[in-house]
């Protein structure tokens, strides 16, 4: 759920917005080092493509079904820095055009659902590396620790968040609790589809998932002279 | 997340409010949803005012009432936690209709329905009344970095291209008889948004490639 206007008082909204904007001026510098002048265009369309899975279903039960939020995906598939500007994107646009989201809570749905997916799902992501067999068909599994430690750390940033600058007194330990078990579920959800996801990429275009790149062989090309 | 975003929102109009520069609209909004957010609840008259001055922009901008109230969905999950503070807050009860619910916890859940409200109708009437490429062009003046409103322009202009994309990928797997009906059939879908990835960084790629041969140099200025 996007945070709407109201739910939180206005100096943790103002505060999270600072973050948030802190967090896009890192990025954008980092985003150059990722992918040089193609950023526009590529980043437009990754955003894009993140906004259309979020409208994905995936069914679980009884007609319910789950979705996407996508924050480690991104990260592992274009990168961190590139990754948070198009979450950023994804959130501006998602309140802007269609109401989803209150626009004086944009910083803190930033930094709950951008910043602290992106960065956690990330960090999780290359400490699974670090310690799993470096071979390609580790990508997928790694990326699933890192987004399934993603849902949980938003929903912890979220009661902290919600402790500091909430509308009424809820008891730390409860909400945190709630929070916290509801979202280890949700969180693996996100880790079954993100592996999916990143499974199938890997196995067709390994050359596209940043993530991937310390792993994938590379073949020189060689040329040889034929005898004559 | 609220309901699916299914189309954009914009309402073809002439009115004032449709003809007011977008730089002009989003810092209004801004300004306005933080003096309703730091409004403290008990102040009803004031929010009484602050939902007059919608209405009058609202019949201003000539977007009809059914329009915008059939988009208010997006707000549902946040009335269902609002309807959820009075069995979880602490602090004295009050007995209505039989149940013990906590005053502030109604205080509260009354306070955040009245703001998201006011919220979701505000950011309504501006999606409604703002064509997204003048919007590009506001965030523009307003100082948002230049290079964060040109992936935003991206995003805006081939969003209904992906989303096409999408709904053809789910007609082909509808076509040969598959339908998603529980976690089992994840894996289909999971390979479908593989494809919807690499067939957008392709497209991303060729978009660049194609900027490149029109003389673009890799600056950012029009």
């Amino acid at each position: 759920m996007h945070v709407p206007d109201g739910f939180l008082d206005a100096p943790t909204s103002l505060a999270t917005a600072a973050v948030a904007a802190a967090a896009i001026g890192i990025a954008l510098r980092g985003a150059r080092r990722e992918l040089d002048d193609r950023i526009a265009p590529l980043a437009g369309l990754v955003a894009t493509f993140v906004f259309a899975t979020q409208m994905l279903n995936f069914p679980v039960a009884g007609g319910t079904s789950g979705h996407l939020m996508g924050g480690a995906l991104a990260a592992i598939l274009v990168g961190p820095y590139t990754g948070l500007l198009c979450l950023t994107v994804v959130l501006v646009v998602q309140s802007l055009l269609f109401a989803d989201g209150g626009i004086t809570a944009l910083g803190t749905n930033v930094v709950l659902m951008g910043i602290v997916t992106v960065v956690v799902g990330w960090v999780g992501f290359r400490a699974a590396q670090l310690v799993l067999p470096k071979r390609l068909s580790m990508v997928a599994p790694a990326a699933a620790l890192g987004a399934a430690a993603s849902v949980v750390a938003s929903a912890a940033t979220f009661v902290v968040l919600y402790s500091v600058g909430g509308v009424i007194a809820i008891p730390f330990d409860t909400l945190l609790t709630a929070m916290v078990s509801v979202h280890t579920v949700i969180g693996l959800g996100e880790a079954a589809i993100t592996f999916l996801v990143v499974a199938s990429i890997v196995s067709v275009r390994p050359d596209l998932v940043h993530g991937a790149r310390r792993v994938l062989v590379v073949r020189e090309l060689e040329t040889r002279l034929v005898a004559s | 997340m609220g309901a699916p975003h299914g189309h954009r929102l914009h309402y073809h109009g002439h009115s004032p409010l449709h003809r007011a520069p977008a730089h002009l609209k989003v810092a209004g909004l801004v300004g306005f949803m933080l003096v309703v957010v730091a409004t403290p609840v008990p102040w009803l008259p004031a929010f009484a005012a602050y939902a007059a001055v919608l209405a009058v922009l609202v019949v201003l901008s000539g977007v009809p009432v059914p329009y915008l109230a059939r988009r208010m969905v997006v707000e549902t999950p946040v009335l269902v936690f609002a309807a959820l503070l009075p069995f979880v807050a602490t602090g004295p009860q009050v007995e209505v209709l039989g149940v013990s619910l906590t005053e502030a916890g109604l205080v509260a859940g009354g306070g955040l329905v009245m703001k998201a409200t006011l919220g979701v109708l505000a950011s309504l009437l501006l999606a409604a009344t703002t064509d997204p490429r003048d919007l590009l062009i506001g965030l523009e003046r307003l100082r948002v970095p230049a290079q964060l409103v040109q992936i935003m322009g991206f995003m805006v202009r081939y969003l209904d291209v992906v989303t096409d994309e999408l709904r053809r990928m789910k007609t082909a797997r509808e076509s040969r008889g598959f339908t998603a009906r529980n976690p089992r059939h994840w894996p289909v879908i999971g390979r479908s948004a593989g494809a919807l990835f690499i067939r957008s960084f392709e497209r991303g790629e060729r978009v660049h490639l194609a900027m490149i041969s029109r003389g673009h140099n890799g600056s950012l200025r029009r």
